[in-house]
């Protein structure tokens, strides 16, 4: 893949009109390469300003640094001129289904499957929104999956692979924000797999993240789900381990006795 | 950065004396370019660099979400090894490969220190 966009670029500096910013923005974003996938959406908004490709791009990545206000400016700005452009709808209906707001969800991406009925990734999000409300409707109760802990839920997440919310809370500045971290999670745990695959460690296990504030940890209860654990940075990295590892016992439990 | 890259050397080599460790890298956070390495012949230094990065680079994206501010340090365990990320300045991360068992604690103290040299 490097080498791909290796070409990709070099044919952008050569020809800086060619629509090729495309697909070297998305494959830039696709390796994690989040600042030159911005550089490079913009130096295609610079030229090509109205078309809704670029700004699709752009928004996308967007999101992927973390500015979803900003990207659903840019969506929004789209459809102002192209109502039912796919790409806008889709995600627009991503940033719906990450604030919890369902119903937003299902009609930007019905729309988007509208215009473009052979989207997989469209198809795809649909059907993810859809479970997610059947069983939203179907079981209103929070799984008690942490009870057993000495500490309360918040602070604990638990993930399906696809980035669902199994369980748990995570508060920030007093909104949950626990579907966008979700989502992110997932992320973080598919590089971590790859990582490891890639350089032939074996297995990953779990993951520590220090951050300014606070730490994270990691770990995968099953093959399909993830846990996180989230506490403040003034509990030592070892007691978090410790918590973490009850919490990925007691998840464990839980999920096999969830299986039919 | 040819002059800065000696001195980052040197810091390396510290960090790869500690038993279990397989290399060490000084790498880019944007692109995942190896910047300075000491690595054992049979590890893949830019693989290294590259996923590395990558993976901070997600991590990033879940702290700042979850109100962890900016990710510092990142540890990533695998049955056979495991690689430790600490982001030096806003372009920079200090990188260590090292086998499962090895001593983290030591590890990390030593990449604190490199990262003071990088910095």
């Amino acid at each position: 893949m490097a080498d791909a966009v290796r070409a990709m670029a070099q044919e952008f500096a050569r020809d800086p009109d060619s629509l090729v910013f495309l697909r070297l923005g998305e494959q830039l974003r696709h390796r994690g390469d989040l600042e030159a996938a911005e550089s490079v959406a913009l130096a295609g908004l610079d030229r090509y300003p109205d078309l809704p490709e670029a700004r699709d791009l752009y928004a996308r990545v967007l999101v992927d640094r973390g500015h979803p206000a900003e990207a659903r400016q840019v969506w929004e700005s789209i459809l102002a001129v192209e109502g039912r452009y796919p790409g806008a709808h889709k995600g627009l209906g991503f940033l719906a289904y990450a604030e919890g707001d369902l119903d937003a969800a299902l009609d930007h991406l019905e729309t988007a499957l509208a215009a473009d009925p052979a989207e997989p990734g469209v198809i795809e999000a649909l059907r993810i929104v859809r479970t997610t409300v059947e069983e939203a409707e179907a079981e209103q109760v929070v799984p008690a999956v942490f009870e057993r802990l000495d500490a309360t839920e918040a602070g604990m997440l638990l993930i399906d692979r696809r980035g669902r919310v199994l369980g748990g809370t995570l508060q920030r500045d007093g909104r949950s924000v626990a579907d966008e971290v979700a989502a992110y999670l997932t992320g973080v745990t598919q590089e971590a797999v790859r990582a490891a695959r890639l350089l032939r460690l074996g297995r990953w296990e779990w993951l520590i993240a220090e951050g300014e504030l606070d730490n994270l940890h990691v770990t995968a209860p099953t093959e399909d789900t993830r846990l996180l654990v989230m506490r403040e940075r003034s509990i030592p990295p070892g007691r978090l381990a410790f918590l973490a590892a009850k919490a990925h016992d007691a998840a464990r439990e839980w999920l096999e006795a969830q299986r039919p | 950065m040819t002059i800065g890259t000696e001195a980052f050397r040197g810091a390396l080599d510290a960090i790869t004396r500690v038993r279990g460790v397989r290399g060490a890298l000084v790498v880019t956070r944007d692109d995942g370019l190896i910047v300075a390495d000491t690595l054992m012949e049979d590890v893949r230094g830019n693989a290294v660099a590259a996923l590395t990065a990558s993976l901070f680079s997600r991590v990033g994206l879940a702290t700042g979400e979850a109100g962890a501010g900016r990710a510092q340090f990142v540890h990533l365990q695998a049955e056979g090894g495991l690689v430790l990320a600490l982001a030096v300045n806003e372009e920079l991360l200090v990188v260590a490969l090292a086998e499962a068992g090895a001593n983290v604690g030591l590890i990390r103290l030593e990449m604190l220190r490199a990262g003071e040299v990088v910095r």
